[in-house]
């Protein structure tokens, strides 16, 4: 214990006397040392699978990675992400918009319940959250019987698919709205209403372009979600090729099959979107920044 | 316009915000609501905006109903505290929030609306800043434009809460007077909310003194000033010399000492004599109502301030005496009230 507590007592004695600027003269080997291991942790945990990514992806050329792109069951999947990202992101929106609002806005029972209750899906497994729906809807489930009996089908469909996506994406929207919206108030609404706005008016030239930018990058965070999630939505899609298979159920089996430069091509696809989702959001960091 | 507040009574929770209140503000009158955080006086103009409803009693504008009407149709102009501008539009935007947001068929051409906001901004001498943003101004330019945002609409009543509370105090005093001068100009029936006396005695032509959600007393400010009705008035406005007394059968005492004071009518019981302290003389000790030992002697220009400690109930009281007079620290010296009020305690 005084070990330890020695070498601190040290170095703020030493401060103390050579005034502000000793704090940060450790040895060079000491600062190249602590530099050194955070660029090689960064390096090897995300530069090099990401390189890695493109470098399989192109391992026979341009031309078989294009093949595997256009493969009917890719660009299937393609599109079955493109249309699960879709809808799910406009109706987080719309849910991200409607809970953040209450939430910021009124008072109300409950609502630290329902504030609880956003993060959920952030401290659950995805297995359970695809796991619930099956136990809902699937052949076994709650509403099993009913739903066979009117030849609904939600459980490896669209629907289905949908659901899982939107259970694990719900907090990205309202999380980034509700401590912007807490922390502007109701003053600025108050105004707009006492000007004479309408509810309608107040919420479209107040409430949304004081949160547009929290907004826009809820959404974007919500999306990269939405398209990249493998373990909810692989317990309710029931992998049917070329029907239920998303982007990320497409890769694993093309990898299972051992197609690996197939199954790096459409990964390469993911890394795109995660490149561009990181870009967006530091322009969109840049422009809040920017109205401060 | 005219404002009746009748009987009106707001809780929030246990608490009761307003408790049977009842004003009348004249048309054109510069009413100024007075009294420390807590009393009510935000509640009670918010219920006069239509931003909060009370659970009982009446608002009426002119004779009509107002509490049948939402903020939206009540047509009032509101001031809020931290002047609530809209953050992500340009000065001139916000002035003309109110005059765009009118429902098509009654909506100026934009030409209309675009001289009006300019003669606001010279109104509020902020012409130069039409295109800034909110976070580009000071404290009182942003007063300022809140208040010419909430004249574009031509309001009925004009409402501020805490008008010049986030200011300096040098911007503050320019601001009052430029607030003062505006109703001359603008004679449209104003009611603002503070906690700060001098604001209101300087500002108002009524002043609202409030305490606890009930009104104390209303009247014009040297009428507050001079003629307090309730201790809590006495105490809250001005200086005030306290002295825990007893009246008992219409005679004075202090510590059972008879004292040579009118007991202005006081019930029996404890009861607190209060002076301003520029209105109690020190004279000898032999025969004085109050007698004390001076403890510290200070302050600059006509009048100087005494700290005195009263023999009798130990009470260190402060009293204002003329220059000429030679007092040192640790003379005994004997205090006669000029004026006075005795108002019994609460039981």
């Amino acid at each position: 214990m005084a070990g330890a507590v020695a070498p601190l007592a040290r170095r703020a004695r030493a401060s103390q006397s050579a005034g502000p600027r000793a704090i940060r003269s450790e040895p060079a080997v000491v600062r190249w040392l602590v530099i050194g291991v955070s660029l090689a942790f960064l390096g090897i945990f995300l530069v090099l699978p990401l390189v890695t990514v493109f470098v399989q992806a192109f391992s026979r050329g341009v031309m078989p990675y294009l093949d595997a792109l256009t493969d009917p069951d890719a660009v299937a999947a393609i599109r079955l992400t493109l249309l699960v990202a879709a809808i799910s992101v406009a109706l987080n929106l719309a849910f991200g918009l409607v809970a953040a609002w209450s939430i910021a806005k009124f008072e109300f029972p409950g609502k630290s319940v329902l504030i609880t209750l956003i993060d959920l899906p952030f401290s659950v497994s995805p297995v359970i959250s695809g796991l619930v729906f099956v136990l809902l809807f699937g052949a076994q489930g709650f509403f099993g019987a009913w739903l066979q009996a009117h030849d609904i089908r939600i459980i490896f469909a669209l629907p289905g698919i949908v659901l899982a996506t939107l259970l694990v994406t719900f907090p990205f929207v309202a999380r980034e709205l509700i401590p912007l919206m807490q922390e502007q108030g109701t003053q600025e609404e108050e105004a707009a209403v006492s000007l004479g706005a309408s509810g309608l008016q107040t919420f479209f030239r107040v409430t949304l372009p004081n949160v547009k930018w929290a907004l826009l990058y809820g959404v974007l965070l919500c999306n990269a979600r939405a398209m990249g999630e493998f373990g909810a939505v692989a317990v309710v899609s029931g992998h049917i090729r070329g029907e239920t298979n998303t982007m990320p159920l497409h890769i694993e089996i093309l990898y299972n099959e051992y197609q690996f430069m197939a199954a790096f091509a459409v990964a390469s696809l993911l890394a795109l979107l995660a490149l561009v989702t990181l870009i967006a959001k530091v322009v969109l960091e840049r422009f809040v920044e920017a109205e401060r | 316009m005219k404002i009746e507040i009748r009987n009106v009574t707001k809780t929030f929770g246990d608490f009761a915000a307003l408790d049977g209140v009842n004003l009348d503000v004249k048309s054109g009158e510069l009413v100024a609501l007075l009294g420390p955080s807590g009393s009510g006086k935000t509640t009670l103009l918010r219920i006069i905006a239509g931003l909060e409803w009370p659970e009982q009693g009446r608002v009426m504008f002119d004779g009509v109903d107002a509490l049948s009407r939402s903020v939206r149709e009540r047509h009032v102009g509101f001031v809020f505290q931290h002047y609530a501008l809209f953050r992500h539009m340009s000065v001139f935007e916000n002035i003309a929030f109110g005059l765009r947001v009118r429902p098509r068929a009654r909506r100026l051409p934009e030409a209309e609306i675009r001289e009006r906001v300019e003669k606001l901004l010279d109104l509020v001498q902020l012409r130069w800043l039409s295109d800034r943003y909110p976070s580009q101004l000071s404290g009182g330019q942003r007063q300022r434009i809140a208040l010419a945002r909430a004249l574009a609409i031509e309001p009925r009543v004009l409402l501020l809460d805490e008008p010049f509370g986030a200011l300096d105090a040098k911007v503050r005093k320019g601001l009052r007077r430029w607030l003062r001068n505006l109703h001359e100009e603008l004679p449209v029936t104003s009611v603002f909310v503070t906690h700060d006396q001098e604001e209101a005695l300087e500002v108002a032509d009524r002043v609202v003194v409030m305490d606890r959600g009930r009104i104390e007393q209303i009247g014009a400010p040297a009428d507050v000033h001079d003629r307090p009705q309730t201790a809590f008035v006495h105490e809250f406005i001005g200086e005030s010399v306290v002295v825990p007394i007893t009246v008992e059968g219409q005679k004075v005492h202090l510590l059972g000492r008879p004292l040579n004071l009118d007991s202005q009518g006081t019930a029996d019981g404890a009861a607190r004599l209060f002076v301003r302290p520029y209105e109690i003389s020190v004279v000898p000790p032999a025969g004085a109502a109050l007698t004390g030992v001076v403890k510290r002697v200070h302050g600059l220009g006509a009048a100087r301030r005494v700290e005195v400690l009263l023999c009798g109930p130990d009470t260190l009281v402060e009293i204002d005496t003329p220059r000429s007079q030679s007092l040192e620290v640790g003379d005994t010296i004997g205090l006669k009230p000029q004026r006075y009020r005795i108002f019994a305690d609460a039981p």
